[in-house]
């Protein structure tokens, strides 16, 4: 077991990602509640944790897609909570993201989706792009006839494979995945947690995902850290994860109703 | 003390939305001032909110000329001021029924059709893909839709113009018994620059009060597809209300003054 902030004792190089101290309330009701985590480059960390444990709120903090109450949040040892206008931009496209849903944008075919960052960036013509785009459908498993679909002719695996392409097509050097195999059977989710493995490799990216599938993030992760009550509560390797000694992580990680997680059930 | 903590809540919900309102409009149109601008997405937006309202506007148009035609005739005969029906066609159609009936016909089509289109890429996480792809949602959703609702509402209410005056012609010509010269000279003389101007001028205003509407309440809807349908019947009831006011405030600094 590593320990219980985050890694924060792996002091070199400079971590990819790093959270300090990171808060963030809605109303009454506090998601995250002074959170560490230090991602290092070219690392894969796996965040895991019940719905509603503040999983998703974490890495829309780090997008600035929500705005935390404190706490800080560095990118390269640069802080970038409060960042605007084109410095915020600029620190944007270091980042791709896959969503859980896919969110691809219904009112363009499927390469415009996949070429969308490269397009936004204004240097490469649309001629260029969708060569681009191909390519990285094709490194996903799908053919080019794919590309001149509409994402709502597509399959939900085809749409997480089409975000994952999306993704990785302006060679980010850091990726999110929002619950990559949520919605999929569980070979189309081998499938998916195969490709991000290969495609995080040949990126060269830091990635930073978050599930409840322990067996996507055995596959993926090179540490696991287990979110709960809004802190990292225990971090560490997926070897170590079996033999955490945590009574919250051997509940999550066996699905044990009993345990010191509980659910706001209502008894009959 | 109960009622009074609820007038006091619904006052500063009030005051909140009105600043939530004010805010996302200051953001849209700096949005629409700077570059760089979707000039593709502008002229589908164009497309969209101009040439497919064409046919439930031009009908609008057509059977109000009609009706206003009929009721002018049958009000002024009773003092013997018939021969005002092409004058005051002319003038409530350009000035009044043009622009506001046009505003409320595209305010149910198009506030509607924004609200749900921006509410499911809300609901969806696409608005946030926006974000991640390094694209402003403003820029790339709000602003296109309102330069193109802005510029295309005074040309489709100078279509709608046409139409209605053209039905109250039908009616003057065929059934009422006018003289077809007689009331095209009638319609011309006593019409007067101001009278299409301001109409046009009430369109761009309903045109920007639209597009705002229904931008607005789809990016800011939330709570899934019963989100989306909330955003979408706020965007329709907001945008005629507003419609209406603006009307008012308009007509009051052109006419009155």
């Amino acid at each position: 077991m590593t320990d219980h902030a985050g890694g924060p004792e792996r002091m070199s190089p400079t971590p990819k990602i790093s959270l300090r101290g990171l808060s963030k309330r809605f109303g009454p009701k506090v998601v995250l509640d002074n959170l560490d985590l230090d991602v290092m480059p070219g690392e894969s960390v796996v965040v895991i944790g019940g719905s509603g444990t503040g999983k998703s709120v974490m890495l829309k903090s780090i997008l600035g897609l929500l705005k935390p109450e404190s706490g800080s949040i560095k990118i390269d040892g640069q802080e970038v909570l409060g960042l605007r206008g084109s410095d915020r931009d600029e620190v944007l496209r270091k980042f791709g993201m896959l969503f859980q849903g896919g969110a691809l944008f219904d009112s363009l075919p499927v390469w415009e989706n996949v070429a969308f960052g490269l397009l936004a960036s204004g240097d490469i013509s649309r001629k260029d792009a969708k060569v681009v785009a191909l390519e990285n459908l094709r490194s996903v498993g799908l053919g080019p006839e794919v590309g001149e679909l509409s994402p709502a002719e597509l399959s939900g695996g085809m749409q997480k494979r089409v975000g994952l392409a999306r993704a990785i097509a302006t060679r980010p050097e850091i990726i999110f995945f929002d619950e990559p195999t949520t919605g999929l059977d569980p070979i189309m989710g081998d499938v998916i947690n195969d490709l991000i493995v290969e495609c995080v490799k040949t990126v060269g990216a830091t990635a930073l995902s978050i599930t409840h599938d322990m067996a996507s993030a055995r596959k993926i992760a090179d540490r696991i850290a287990m979110i709960f009550g809004g802190k990292i509560i225990w971090i560490g390797t997926v070897d170590e994860i079996d033999n955490s000694g945590n009574p919250y992580v051997d509940q999550f990680i066996h699905g044990r109703a009993e345990g010191p997680i509980q659910m706001d059930l209502l008894k009959p | 003390m109960n009622f009074v903590a609820m007038v006091g809540r619904l006052f500063l919900g009030f005051l909140g939305t009105l600043g939530q309102i004010g805010t996302f409009t200051g953001t849209a149109l700096s949005h629409c001032m700077t570059p760089p601008l979707y000039c593709g997405i502008i002229g589908r937006q164009m497309l969209n909110i101009g040439y497919f309202s064409l046919p439930v506007v031009g009908m609008t148009a057509l059977f109000t000329g009609m009706v206003l035609a009929l009721q002018i005739y049958i009000g002024s005969s009773r003092f013997d001021a018939e021969v005002a029906v092409a004058t005051i066609v002319v003038i409530g159609i350009t000035r009044e029924l043009g622009p506001v009936l046009a505003g409320l016909m595209v305010a149910g089509r198009v506030s509607a059709s924004m609200a749900a289109e921006l509410g499911t890429m809300r609901v969806t996480e696409q608005i946030d893909a926006l974000t991640t792809l390094s694209t402003n949602p403003f820029k790339y959703l709000v602003a296109p839709r309102l330069i193109a609702a802005t510029v295309v509402l005074p040309l489709l209410v100078a279509v709608a113009d046409t139409i209605g005056v053209f039905g109250g012609y039908i009616i003057g010509t065929e059934k009422l018994g006018f003289n077809s010269a007689t009331y095209i000279k009638n319609t011309l003389d006593f019409m007067e620059p101001i009278d299409v101007i301001s109409g046009l001028v009430k369109a761009a205003a309903f045109g920007f009060i639209i597009a705002l509407m229904g931008c607005y309440h789809g990016y800011n809807s939330q709570g899934g597809a019963q989100g989306v349908g909330r955003a979408t019947t706020n965007a329709v009831v907001s945008a005629s209300v507003l419609i209406l006011i603006a009307n008012f405030i308009i007509t009051e600094l052109f006419f009155t003054r």
